[in-house]
């Protein structure tokens, strides 16, 4: 049957085609949709972990105890996760592993434009890269087999532009398979120095045994021989753009990205004039053809930056000029109308707080004109830095606030928050407790009571968990009575030990049903309210702000600061 | 044929770029469709590329192939109407949403977006909007768009109508088939 598919979601039909049992997933910008996905199939079982790492983690003792298994992650978890990747490239699997990447250069939604062929490289695992639904799906397959066949994880690389689009996939029936035996041995699944030792002979072997089978994995790269003049080497969607810029050139689209094929590449370059690596972030290709005395044009032409479209690839080649845009003010993304952050930002910039923050919507706590926010570096770095700045001035902690996501609390706030009670910080951190995690489409995490496939869990207590801790003072406010929120703000700074503060309420998107609306009555133009940033207070050409009532949910936290108690809720 | 959705997060273009697939499939092409998740969703400026054709590569349009630019807010229309070819069409929903820096004041919402929009040779302004409202709910403005740009662009009108009632949910059928024929008719 064919369909038209998300990449994710061809990605979680490979798995299941592919017989795999366990995915274990945790959110991130391009990769979440494939666990969401994935989650459907009553024969697969699919689960939200609290970070990569672990889900990572539960991948591999699934792989070992016999069942084909899946992560899956964004490029900056894999930095989580690259603790057991670089050693379960030693220990090597039972059952099949693939961890998919989703990488994101342009940086749609993310902190950095980092390229993940790098870990391959530097794990030594194999790593495959599809263009399309369609490839994405069999690369998965073929994922299973090579795992299988040369006892190592495989890595699935996918980009922004491949993740979220469409194409066709025809879709096959699953292959039931027998769990395979599992059999202690030490030597392999149970790393130390004595077994590690001959485990890293084992990856170096492996690694030589595939690159020396490379040409017989018939299918994997392609070779297009067209054009005499040029060939080009590319991969994923560069490879689409290519063909659509440059039909006459001759082709080598990559689909092992590691290890490369580098002989064939070598052959494909006789047949040519000229080579040229069209590859999006680093010169991954490039330099290593280089290395082996290929010549090619790459990096000389393109950016090391931001993604390649087609555009990109006719500026460079022809010099073409592109349509110039009509001058238009820019539309950052803003918190929702009725977001329950809104209010704690609006306090924490009131009172000139230090802001550690963190990643997830409360991120736009950042934008003007809330403006809270000193810092975003990485998931639950906002508590670790905030440590950081009571160490580097005493003071500071009398003012610094780590603030941080219910998702990214649990993800690796926790961590920081013991660290700053073992050394004695006397700091405050707030956890925005919006009882979802937001940023990435509202997926469930170990708070919120539910799992991935909807079933009814245990809900991890933040109170007690904080306590558990070593934190004495733990409160709980409402995150839209701002007045509450300011106080225990102020009290909490000033206590001479860490405190945690929970500000609770629910994401409004989870709401659902008619909501009342606000409305503005004998408005004096005093513009306090426009302090809050709510995308639905628009400021009139008189001075005199109205409320969008396609917008408005009926907060109130306009009608909180409003110094004149004009906004009264209608319906 | 290449279609460009543009708008604000949260508008609703996703539902309209599957009503496309749908129409790209129903008519025997091959299409791909690239959406935006994330960050862009929460209010920000967002696009989604579909194409339809025979053989299709890229899922993203380049500059300048646009047939039919598709804008549910006015400055989304500027912001994107140099993808468009020539002869391309734009259709665009009247309604302005201002973004932060306008809201805030630091920026200015163009005065002149509508004759900038003119400018282009095929430009339709329909109010989306409103003809929602009239046939029940606002929420159907993307289909009340999708009915305006399936006769602006003499598309075959029977496999929309199909697609829309394919990709919509059950209970929602009639008001989005009304929706549909009353941006169908706006144009007509
Ligand atoms: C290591 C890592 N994994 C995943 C992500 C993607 N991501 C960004 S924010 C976020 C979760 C935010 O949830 P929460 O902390 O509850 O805040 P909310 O968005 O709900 O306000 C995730 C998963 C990331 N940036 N880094």
């Amino acid at each position: 049957m064919k369909k038209l598919m998300l990449t994710n979601q061809a990605i979680a039909q490979g798995a299941y085609e592919a017989g795999v049992k366990v995915l274990s997933a945790y959110p991130g910008t391009p990769s979440t949709e494939i666990a969401e996905n994935a989650a459907k199939y009553p024969e697969l079982y699919a689960e939200w972990a609290p970070n990569e790492k672990v889900a990572l983690e539960v991948a591999f003792g699934s792989c070992v105890a016999g069942v084909r298994s899946m992560a899956c992650m964004k490029h900056v978890g894999l930095n989580v996760a690259a603790d057991p990747l670089f050693t379960g490239a030693y220990t090597g699997v039972n059952a099949g592993l693939v961890i998919v990447v989703a990488d994101d250069p342009g940086m749609h939604s993310s902190q950095n434009e980092q390229d993940s062929r790098f870990y391959a490289r530097s794990a030594h695992v194999p790593m495959l890269e599809p263009s399309d639904s369609q490839e994405a799906k069999e690369f998965v397959k073929l994922g299973y087999e090579l795992s299988e066949k040369y006892d190592t994880p495989v890595l699935l690389r996918t980009t922004t532009r491949i993740a979220h689009s469409q194409s066709v996939v025809s879709c096959e029936d699953r292959v039931e398979l027998e769990n395979k035996a599992y059999v202690k041995d030490m030597r392999k699944y149970a790393m130390m120095p004595a077994n590690a030792r001959p485990r890293h002979v084992v990856v170096e072997n492996r690694e030589n045994a595939l690159k020396s089978d490379l040409k017989t994995l018939n299918g994997v790269n392609k070779v297009e021989i067209l054009g005499k003049e040029l060939g080009v080497v590319c991969s994923g969607a560069v490879y689409q753009y290519v063909k659509e810029v440059l039909p006459n050139a001759s082709v080598f689209k990559v689909g092992m990205v590691y290890p490369l094929d580098i002989e064939a590449i070598r052959e494909f370059s006789k047949n040519v004039d000229e080579l040229l690596v069209v590859e999006e972030l680093e010169p991954f290709f490039e330099n290593q053809l280089k290395a082996n005395g290929i010549t090619c044009h790459g990096k000389d032409l393109f950016s090391l930056q931001g993604e390649i479209t087609a555009e990109t690839i006719k500026e460079k080649l022809f010099k073409t000029a592109m349509p110039v845009p009509a001058s238009a003010p820019v539309r950052p993304p803003v918190m929702c109308a009725g977001c329950p952050h809104r209010g704690v930002f609006y306090v924490l910039n009131k009172l000139k707080c230090i802001v550690t923050g963190d990643i997830g919507c409360y991120t736009l706590g950042a934008s003007a004109p809330l403006s809270a926010v000193d810092t975003v570096l990485c998931m639950g770095a906002s508590i670790g830095m905030a440590h950081g700045f009571s160490l580097a001035n005493p003071e500071y902690a009398k003012k610094t606030v780590a603030v941080i996501g219910d998702s990214t609390f649990l993800h690796s706030g926790i961590t920081g928050l013991i660290n700053c009670v073992y050394n004695k910080d006397t700091n405050t951190v707030m956890i925005l407790d919006n009882s979802t995690t937001g940023m990435t489409g509202h997926q469930e995490h170990p708070a919120t009571g539910k799992t991935l496939k909807g079933e009814d869990t245990v809900s991890v207590d933040l109170v007690e968990l904080c306590k558990a801790c070593g934190v004495k003072r733990v409160s709980v406010v409402d995150s839209y009575y701002i007045g509450e929120v300011e106080r225990v703000i102020k009290e909490e700074l000033n206590a001479p030990e860490v405190s945690v503060i929970i500000a609770r309420k629910p994401c409004e998107l989870l709401k659902k049903g008619a909501k009342p609306v606000a409305e503005i009555d004998n408005c004096k133009g005093c513009k306090a309210c426009m302090k809050l940033g709510c995308p639905a207070l628009v400021a009139g050409a008189d001075g005199k702000v109205s409320i969008d009532s396609t917008l408005c949910v009926g907060c109130m936290l306009c009608a909180k600061v409003c110094k004149f108690n004009s906004i009264k809720l209608v319906k | 044929m290449n279609i460009l959705i543009v708008g604000v997060g949260g508008q609703g273009t996703l539902l309209s770029s599957r009503v496309l697939g749908k129409y790209a499939s129903l008519t025997g092409k091959e299409c791909k469709l690239s959406e935006v998740h994330g960050m862009a969703q929460r209010g920000g400026s967002v696009v989604t590329h579909v194409r339809m054709a025979d053989k299709v590569y890229a899922p993203i349009i380049t500059m300048g192939e646009v047939d039919v630019l598709i804008a549910f807010e006015e400055l989304e229309a500027l912001r994107w109407k140099h993808y468009l070819k020539e002869d391309g069409h734009l259709v665009v929903n009247s309604q302005k949403i201002f973004p932060m820096p306008v809201i805030m004041g630091l920026e200015k919402y163009p005065e002149d977006v509508e004759e900038q929009c003119k400018s282009v040779k095929n430009c339709h302004f329909v109010n989306a909007v409103k003809l929602a409202e009239e046939v029940g709910s606002a929420k159907a403005t993307n289909i009340v768009m999708l009915g305006a740009v399936c006769a602006l662009c003499n598309m075959d009108k029977e496999i929309f109508a199909q697609s829309v009632t394919a990709c919509v949910p059950a209970k929602f059928l009639e008001l989005n088939q009304k929706a549909f024929s009353a941006g169908y008719d706006s144009v007509k």
